[in-house]
């Protein structure tokens, strides 16, 4: 039992009234895991969470919810089974952050809506697993939106429900909060054995946080798996039709597309120090080579991302003749260079050599 | 802390409903004395527990005064609570009954029909005309939602509202100024808005239906709490959306329906006080807020009607004017405070 799918959708095909959005969608979800829908905007993420928490019906297929065709739960029997955050600001007048979470206790209440001991005591709790319980008496609307998608998400927790829907809940939160919002997510989901269903728009997270990810594209799961599997460079793209700049996988960052043309620049990094001059070069527009890099450099990707051409060695071996002799060939053909190293060691010996050559033959050095 | 807030608000409730109901008590012995005739509130008491049967005081207040004091409170609270039926309806804090034109279309088909009816002679009874007024109501509400579905933009339904409110007014007018003449005088009144010419069969036909409509919308105020953060989230605790907006409507319609059958259309009322009742009680719990409403609607028609019947009399002013004269400056204010 414990290894059974909660979710688990067959041949989906989810839109509205007879005009499909996304079609022939199967997936499976476990309690206590993540899945990520990513995708470019407009592609039908929030159609098909709308379309799995019942609020839009299917045009094909089945979704099973807990071993049960969703179509058979009554509202409120499926109300105690999910619950959603949202990505859209919800409007409210004189209410408090803690009447809002006590919202969520809808389906447990009575005929007329009036909240028990042990309701109020959920909410509480509720409010204490997202570190909101201070804002229980103030009023909503003069929360901060980080708070408020904490409050949102209380209320969530106060349904009690087993499948968490959330669409984009981090779409209107600084880094802080975004952070903040999804490790309480994750410590949710660990604590409640949760499943989680839900759209991110910032790659880096959903990469870090799902157990699953689902890309969808041209109105279909285009891929499905696990993060390290699917988010592959390349891959994100194509699914992004990304031709203005570069996505890199392992960290998940973004890079602006760098200037291109004849380089009258030659960057000597090392050690990260030259990410602030590469990323200055790109804002003003001026082509440049960088080398030599070692290959685990930290700076290399964005090197790669941004120069016209990188002159790099394996990682760990000292430069190599060869190497040095490129990249001297190439900063010949310069008219400035820049070495914001400070220090050079056995490895990038031949750097520190080149930077003295280059002073030699008189080329400006910055 | 928490706990002491959550006193002083049960407190500041308590408060509210005590004040209103001493207002409401006191406008009606006022409303009641007050006339041509004036009655001290001591000779009121003595009439109507039937200890002085006779004279010409008796008839007045048992005949004239106390079935329009009656007809002010329960049409009064009526219009407001089908005010804050319309807000929850469309989340907006402007929309009401007489903004969105749906007392103008019910205005319209009542004097159609009652044009039609008494040209073969027939006096129109009040069922009748609650008919005619709901199938107004809820034509011009179908208007206003297929503007709504167009529009999107709240700023923009309302003015569709008021615009369908002025066709439908026109409308009327031409049908008034074809009428026979002997309709007129009755017509024209009516068509002014007023709470005179009660007779208590009116008010039991408006009693039965105000009560239960009541009844049920305080019934519903779970799922109207529900609906006020949204349809997604409503529909997430398991309120059956496209049902529960249905019955808002239905409800809201029904009410204000029986405003202008006996009442003629009302302005402003639908919009002020709901505000008013939130901004009094400090709250937007719908289980407060519906009674909140519905006296805070009571007692400011009483007043409206006290003054349009005493201020200038003995020419008497139609409600409509004098409710506006209050209502819409409580409306602008609103909306200059929702600017900030």
């Amino acid at each position: 039992m414990k290894n059974m799918d909660y979710l688990c959708a067959e041949n989906v095909t989810v839109g509205y009234g007879t005009r499909a959005v996304v079609e022939n969608i199967a997936l499976s979800l476990k309690r206590g895991q993540i899945a990520t829908l990513i995708g470019a905007n407009g592609c039908g993420k929030s159609t098909i969470l709308k379309s799995f928490v019942g609020q839009l019906s299917l045009l094909e297929g089945n979704i099973m919810l807990d071993g049960r065709l969703l179509g058979r739960y009554k509202a409120a029997e499926l109300a105690k089974k999910t619950a959603m955050v949202l990505t859209e600001r919800i409007h409210t007048e004189l209410m408090t952050c803690g009447e809002v979470a006590a919202t969520g206790r809808y389906p447990y209440t009575g005929r007329m809506g009036f909240l028990s001991a042990l309701d109020k005591e959920k909410v509480r709790q509720a409010l204490a697993m997202v570190q909101s319980e201070e804002l229980a008496s103030v009023p909503f609307d003069s929360v901060s939106d980080g708070q408020r998608q904490r409050v949102m998400l209380a209320r969530a927790i106060c349904q009690e429900p087993e499948l968490l829907i959330l669409d984009e809940p981090t779409s209107f939160l600084d880094i802080r909060h975004k952070l903040e919002l999804l490790s309480i997510l994750e410590n949710l989901v660990r604590q409640k054995n949760l499943a989680v269903f839900m759209s991110l728009h910032e790659l880096d997270l959903a990469q870090k946080i799902s157990d699953t990810v689902i890309c969808i594209k041209d109105g279909q799961i285009d891929r499905i798996g696990a993060p390290e599997d699917v988010m592959r460079a390349s891959y994100i793209a194509k699914l992004y039709g990304i031709d203005k700049g570069s996505y890199h996988a392992q960290l998940g960052f973004l890079e602006l597309e760098g200037a291109k043309g004849k380089p009258e620049v030659f960057v000597i990094g090392g050690g990260g120090q030259a990410i602030p001059v590469y990323h200055r070069l790109q804002r003003q527009n001026v082509p440049f080579y960088a080398g030599v890099l070692h290959e685990n450099d930290i700076e290399y990707p964005v090197a790669k991302a941004l120069a016209v051409k990188v002159v790099s060695e394996r990682a760990f071996e000292p430069i190599s003749a060869e190497r040095a002799n490129e990249a001297w060939r190439l900063l010949g053909t310069c008219r400035r260079v820049i070495c914001p190293v400070a220090w050079f060691g056995p490895c990038n010996m031949e750097n520190q050599k080149m930077l003295e050559r280059a002073r030699k033959a008189g080329i400006a050095v910055e | 802390m928490r706990g002491r807030m959550q006193k002083n608000h049960f407190i500041r409730c308590m408060a509210a409903f005590i004040l209103l109901s001493v207002l409401l008590l006191t406008f009606l012995v006022w409303s009641v004395g007050a006339g041509s005739v004036s009655v001290s509130a001591r000779e009121i008491f003595e009439i109507l527990l039937k200890r002085a049967e006779d004279g010409t005081a008796y008839r007045i207040i048992w005949d004239i005064r106390l079935p329009r004091v009656i007809a002010a409170v329960l049409l009064g609270g009526a219009l407001a609570v089908s005010g804050y039926l319309l807000q929850t309806f469309f989340h907006n804090p402007i929309a009401g009954p007489f903004v969105l034109g749906i007392s103008s279309g019910a205005k319209l088909i009542v004097a159609l029909t009652m044009i039609a009816l008494l040209k073969r002679g027939i006096a129109i009874g009040s069922a009748a005309m609650m008919l005619a007024a709901f199938f107004g109501s809820m034509v011009a509400m179908g208007f206003v939602l297929l503007a709504a579905s167009q529009l999107g933009n709240m700023s923009m339904l309302v003015v569709c509202g008021v615009m369908i409110g002025y066709i439908c007014s026109a409308v009327t007018d031409f049908a008034v100024t074809f009428a026979d003449d002997s309709n007129i005088v009755n017509l024209h009144n009516w068509s002014l808005g007023s709470f005179s010419g009660m007779s208590w069969t009116h008010i039991q036909t408006m009693a039965a239906v105000i009560l239960i409509t009541m009844g049920i919308v305080i019934l519903s105020s779970k799922p109207i709490a529900a609906y006020q953060l949204g349809e997604a989230y409503a529909a997430n605790m398991g309120v059956n959306v496209r049902l529960f907006r249905v019955l808002l409507l239905l409800l809201s319609g029904v009410l204000s329906a029986c405003v202008t059958a006996f009442a003629g259309p009302i302005s402003f009322v639908g919009i002020a006080v709901p505000h008013l009742a939130r901004a009094l009680f400090h709250t937007s719990k719908p289980l407060l807020l519906i009674p909140a409403c519905f006296l805070g609607g009571a007692v400011f028609c009483l007043a409206c009607d006290l003054l349009a019947r005493t201020l200038f009399a003995p020419t008497e002013l139609s409600i409509g004017s004098v409710t506006a004269v209050f209502g819409a400056p409580v409306v602008i204010c609103m909306m200059l405070r929702k600017r900030k």
